[in-house]
C-alpha cells in the first residue's frame, strides 16, 4: 500500500475484510427471508464511489443500498433550469458547474442554449466565476446549484463583496428536511441512513438526532472513499442488526458533533431556507436556500425579468411522463424499473435528470452497470 | 461487423457530444456520413467498419489510408503542440491497421486571418521532427486563408499512406486472448486539460503525444499473426476503445483496473476534476489484442522498446457478457462504460 | 503547501491547486491536510485522525469478529501485503 492509497482509504484488504464484516451483520439483521435489509444513502459522491469501485458486487445477497435523492443536479427543478435557460437566451452570460450543462428544463438545458448561440462558461468553482465576471463589462450569472457544502462557497463569495456585475441564481438545497420526506413516504421500507460526509462536515452530525428520535431509525455519517463507505455500512448494519436507533460517525476525520461553525455562520449570514420543490420528490419545507434581502443585489432573480413564458410554449416532451426519477431516487423503484432506461434515456441524450448527472442513479447504473449482476463471471483478469 | 448497440438518430442540431468520439459520433457517421456509400470489394475495410483507416487491395498487398483534422485548444501544451500532434494521430492511425511503414503524408491548413508567423514556424518545426521520428515526410498540402472569427486559429488535416502485406483490424479478438496497453493513460488528456485556466491547476504533467509506429513494428515483429486487435486509445480513452474492440469482436473483457499503468499525477489530477483517466484521450499509445501464445513475446518486445517501457498486460477476452468490458477495481467489479458526451468537471 | 492572505496552495499528491480558506473553522498552516469541496478548503484534517479512522475500522472488523469467514482475510491483514491478493473466482460472494 502506498501513501497515495493509505490516506485514501484504499486498501483492497481492508475492503475484503469489512465486506465480510457486512454480510455477517446483513445476516443477524435480515428479520425474514423475503425481505432485504434496505438502506438509503443520501449522496450522490456515495453512490459515485459504490459505482466507481465496483462495491455492489462485493455487498451481500439480502442488502439493498438505495440511492436517495443525494444529488443536487438531480433534484434541481425544472422550473430552476428554465430561468437560467430562459436568462441565457435573453443574451445574458450564464457560467455554472459542469454538471448543470445538460440538465433538461421545459424545452431545452444549457448545452441546447449553447448549442444555439447562447453564452454558457463551465466553471470548476464560484470563484473562477467571479474572476471570469471581474475580466468582463457585461453581466454574469452563476447558476449556483449544490447541497449546504457548496451554497457554503456560494455564501463565502457573496460575504467577500463580488463585483456588481456578478450575481447568483440560486437551486441551493438543503438536505436535512428531505430525509424527513423520505422516512415519511408512505410504503417505504428504509431501516437505516448513511449521510453524507461533506454536508455533515458543515453541519455536524448532531444535527440528525432529532430525525432520529422522530422517526426510530438509526443514521450512520460516513465518507467518500470506499473503506469509507463500507464501513459505514457496516456500522449502520450493525445497528439495525442490534436494533438501535441513533447517530453513528463513521467519518471521525472530518466529521465531529457540532460541524464546522465558521461555515454554518457563513451560510446562514447569506441564505435562509425557503420550502420548494425537488424534482421528481415533493414540495420540501425548508429544502431550497434563497438569498437573504440582505444581499438581494446579488440575487439574479431580483436583478432580471426572467421571462419563462417563451418556454412554456413548448409542450413538454411526451416521453417525459414516463420518466421516474422521482421514484427512482425515493427508493420506490430501480431504473430498470423505467421503460426509457438505456432505451430512450441514455447519458448522450437524458430524459430525466437521473441520467444527466454523473451522480444520478441511472447514469452510474448505464455507466457502470450497477444492475447487471458481475458477481457470476467466472474468469477473472489475472487467471 | 456492425456494432449492434442501439444508436439514437442524430439531433436536429450537432452539439459538441457529436464529436466526442463515443456512440453519438458513431450514429453520425453512421446515418449521415457512412450512409449510401456502399461496402469495400476484395476483403478491405471501409467507412462503414469505423476502423482507424481504410483498407484497399492493389494486387496481393494492401494499401491503407488514414484521415485527421486537428484542432486543439491551447495549441501548445506540455508535451506537445498541434503539429506532433497532426503527424503523431495520423501515422499512429496507420500504425493500428498494421501498416507501420507510412510512404507520406499530406498536409491541408486552414489558417485564420491575422496569424502569426512564427506560430506557425514553430508548428512546422515540430511537424518536421514528428515526421523525422516517424521516418515519414509531408508531400503535398493544401491552404487556406478564413477572415477573422471564422475559425478559432488554425486546423490543420493531415491524410496518411501505406502499404502493407498483413492488416490488422479492431475486432479480430476471441475468448483467450490477452489485452496489453503499450503505457500509461490518461496524459493527453489531463495534461490539456490541466492547462485550462478555469481549473486552477498546476502540474506537472505532460502529453504522450508521439508517433507509436517504430513501437508497433517492434510489437508485430514480436508477435506476428498472434496479434489479432490494434486500437489506438485518442478521444474517449482506453475505456472507449475498450468498448468499441469487444463490441466488434463480440467477446467480453475483463480488465484488472490496477494492472492498467497510470501516472499518479494523473491520476491526482483526475481525482480532483472528478474525470476518470481511463476516459480521457492518449496520443501515443496502443491498445493491442493478442494471442496468449504470443502474450509474454510481445509484451517484452514493448517493454525492450523506449515507447513502451511501461506496457502492461491488462485484462482477458471472455465468452461472457460479449460487448462488454468488466473493470475489476480491487474492491469489486463494475462495468467500463465508454466515454459519453464532453467529460465535464464535477461538482462534489 | 504555503497559506498566504486566505488562500492555500494545496498538494494534492503532486497536483498544486490554490483552495480559498474563507470557511475553515481553524487556522490552516503549511503541513495541515484539508478537505477540499469547490476550491475551498471545509475542513482541517489532523493528520492523527487519519490513523483513527483506521482503527476505527479494524474495530469494525473486530465486532463481527463471530463471523467464520472473515478468518482468513484478517489473516491476511495482520501480514504484510507487500502486493495486493489476487481476485480469486472463489473470493466472490
Amino acid at each position: 500500500m502506498n501513501d497515495l492509497d493509505a490516506l485514501r482509504f484504499r486498501d483492497p484488504v481492508r475492503a475484503r475484510a469489512l465486506a465480510d464484516a457486512l454480510a455477517h451483520h446483513v445476516r443477524r439483521a435480515r428479520r425474514a427471508a423475503d425481505r432485504p435489509v434496505a438502506v438509503m444513502h443520501v449522496c450522490g459522491s456515495h453512490e459515485q464511489a459504490i459505482a466507481r469501485f465496483g462495491l455492489r458486487a462485493t455487498f451481500p445477497e439480502g442488502l439493498e443500498v438505495i440511492m436517495g435523492p443525494g444529488c443536487p443536479v438531480c433534484v434541481t427543478d425544472v422550473p430552476e433550469v428554465d430561468e437560467a435557460v430562459a436568462l441565457a437566451r435573453q443574451g445574458v452570460r450564464i457560467a455554472t458547474y459542469g454538471d448543470m450543462l445538460r440538465v433538461p428544463g421545459t424545452a431545452q438545458s444549457l448545452a441546447d442554449a449553447r448549442a444555439a448561440g447562447a453564452r454558457v462558461d463551465v466553471v470548476y468553482s464560484i470563484s473562477q466565476a467571479v474572476e471570469l465576471a471581474r475580466s468582463l463589462d457585461e453581466e454574469l450569472v452563476f447558476f449556483a446549484s449544490g447541497f449546504e457544502t457548496t451554497a457554503v462557497a456560494t455564501a463565502a463569495v457573496v460575504l467577500a463583496g463580488p463585483p456588481a456585475n456578478f450575481s447568483i441564481l440560486s437551486a441551493h438545497k438543503y438536505i436535512p428536511p428531505v430525509m424527513e420526506i423520505v422516512a415519511e413516504m408512505p410504503g417505504t421500507r428504509i431501516e437505516g441512513f448513511l449521510a453524507a460526509g461533506h454536508a455533515a462536515t458543515i453541519t455536524g452530525w448532531g444535527v440528525f438526532e432529532p430525525f432520529v428520535a422522530r422517526h426510530g431509525v438509526p443514521v450512520v455519517v460516513a465518507g467518500f472513499e470506499p473503506l469509507d463507505v463500507l464501513a459505514g455500512l457496516v456500522r449502520l448494519v450493525e445497528l439495525i442488526a442490534d436494533g438501535v436507533a441513533r447517530v453513528d460517525n463513521a467519518y471521525p476525520r472530518c466529521v465531529d458533533q457540532h460541524g464546522n461553525r465558521a461555515a454554518q455562520a457563513v451560510l446562514w449570514k447569506v441564505f435562509a431556507p425557503i420550502g420548494g420543490r425537488w424534482r421528481g420528490i415533493a414540495h420540501v419545507p425548508n429544502g431550497n436556500l434563497r438569498l437573504l434581502d440582505t444581499y438581494a443585489r446579488w440575487d439574479a432573480r431580483r436583478r432580471f425579468t426572467i421571462d419563462l413564458a417563451a418556454l412554456w410554449d413548448h409542450a413538454p416532451p411526451a416521453l417525459v411522463q414516463h420518466c421516474q426519477c422521482g421514484d427512482i431516487m425515493a427508493g420506490i423503484a430501480s431504473p430498470h424499473d423505467c421503460t426509457l432506461f438505456g432505451k430512450a434515456c441514455t447519458p448522450d441524450a437524458p430524459v430525466g435528470a437521473c441520467m444527466v448527472s454523473t451522480e444520478g442513479t441511472c447514469r452510474i447504473w448505464h455507466q457502470y452497470g450497477g444492475q447487471p449482476d458481475l458477481r457470476s463471471i467466472r474468469r477473472g483478469a489475472r487467471s | 461487423m456492425r456494432d449492434l448497440r442501439f444508436l439514437r438518430p442524430v439531433d436536429e442540431r450537432i452539439t459538441l457530444k457529436y464529436g466526442a468520439g463515443g456512440r453519438a459520433m458513431r450514429a453520425l457517421i453512421e446515418q449521415i456520413f457512412a450512409d449510401g456509400l456502399g461496402e469495400v470489394d476484395d476483403g478491405g475495410v471501409g467507412l462503414a467498419a469505423m476502423d482507424d483507416g481504410a483498407v484497399l487491395r492493389i494486387g496481393d498487398r494492401w494499401l491503407v489510408i488514414t484521415t485527421d483534422s486537428h484542432v486543439v485548444q491551447p495549441r501548445f501544451f506540455p508535451g506537445g503542440d498541434i503539429g506532433r500532434l497532426a503527424v503523431a494521430g495520423t501515422v499512429n492511425d496507420l500504425a493500428m491497421m498494421g501498416a507501420t511503414e507510412p510512404l507520406a503524408l499530406t498536409c491541408a491548413t486552414i489558417v485564420e486571418e491575422g496569424f502569426a508567423r512564427e506560430e506557425l514556424e514553430r508548428i512546422w518545426a515540430s511537424i518536421r521532427q514528428a515526421c523525422l521520428e516517424a521516418g515519414t515526410t509531408v508531400v503535398t498540402g493544401d491552404t487556406k486563408v478564413m477572415g477573422r472569427g471564422e475559425l478559432d486559429g488554425l486546423v490543420i488535416n493531415t491524410t496518411g499512406v501505406a502499404i502493407t502485406d498483413r492488416f490488422v483490424r479492431d475486432n479480430g479478438l476471441r475468448p483467450g486472448d490477452r489485452l496489453l496497453v503499450t503505457g500509461t493513460v490518461g496524459d493527453h488528456g489531463l495534461a490539456v486539460m490541466a492547462t485550462r485556466n478555469e481549473l486552477a491547476l498546476e502540474v506537472e504533467l505532460a502529453s504522450d503525444v508521439a508517433p507509436i509506429n517504430g513501437l508497433v513494428r517492434a510489437a508485430l515483429a514480436a508477435g506476428g499473426d498472434g496479434i489479432v486487435a490494434m486500437k489506438d486509445p485518442t478521444r474517449g480513452g482506453l475505456a472507449s476503445a475498450l468498448a468499441e474492440m469487444a463490441g466488434k469482436s463480440r467477446v467480453g473483457l475483463v480488465i484488472d483496473e490496477r494492472a492498467v499503468p497510470v501516472k499518479d499525477a494523473v491520476r491526482a489530477a483526475g481525482e480532483l476534476l472528478g474525470i476518470d483517466p481511463l476516459l480521457v484521450a492518449n496520443e501515443g499509445k496502443a491498445v493491442m489484442g493478442v494471442r496468449a501464445a504470443v502474450a509474454d513475446a510481445v509484451l517484452e518486445a514493448l517493454r525492450r522498446h523506449p515507447l513502451g517501457r511501461d506496457a502492461a498486460l491488462i485484462g482477458v477476452c471472455i465468452d461472457e457478457r460479449p460487448g462488454a468490458v468488466v473493470l475489476e477495481t480491487g474492491f469489486g467489479r463494475r462495468l467500463l462504460g465508454e466515454a459519453e458526451g464532453e467529460l465535464q468537471p464535477r461538482i462534489c | 503547501m504555503s497559506v498566504d492572505d486566505g488562500v492555500a496552495i494545496v498538494d494534492f499528491w503532486g497536483v498544486k491547486k490554490v483552495v480559498r480558506l474563507d470557511v475553515v473553522d481553524v487556522p490552516v498552516a503549511p503541513g495541515d491536510y484539508v478537505l477540499n469541496h469547490v476550491g475551498f478548503a471545509i475542513r482541517r484534517i489532523p493528520a492523527e485522525e487519519i490513523g483513527d479512522t483506521l482503527a476505527l475500522y479494524d474495530e469494525l472488523l473486530r465486532s463481527a469478529d463471530g463471523d467464520l469467514l472473515g478468518g482468513d482475510v484478517r489473516g491476511e491483514l495482520e501480514g504484510t501485503a507487500a502486493h495486493p491478493p489476487q481476485a480469486r473466482p472463489e473470493d466472490l460472494p
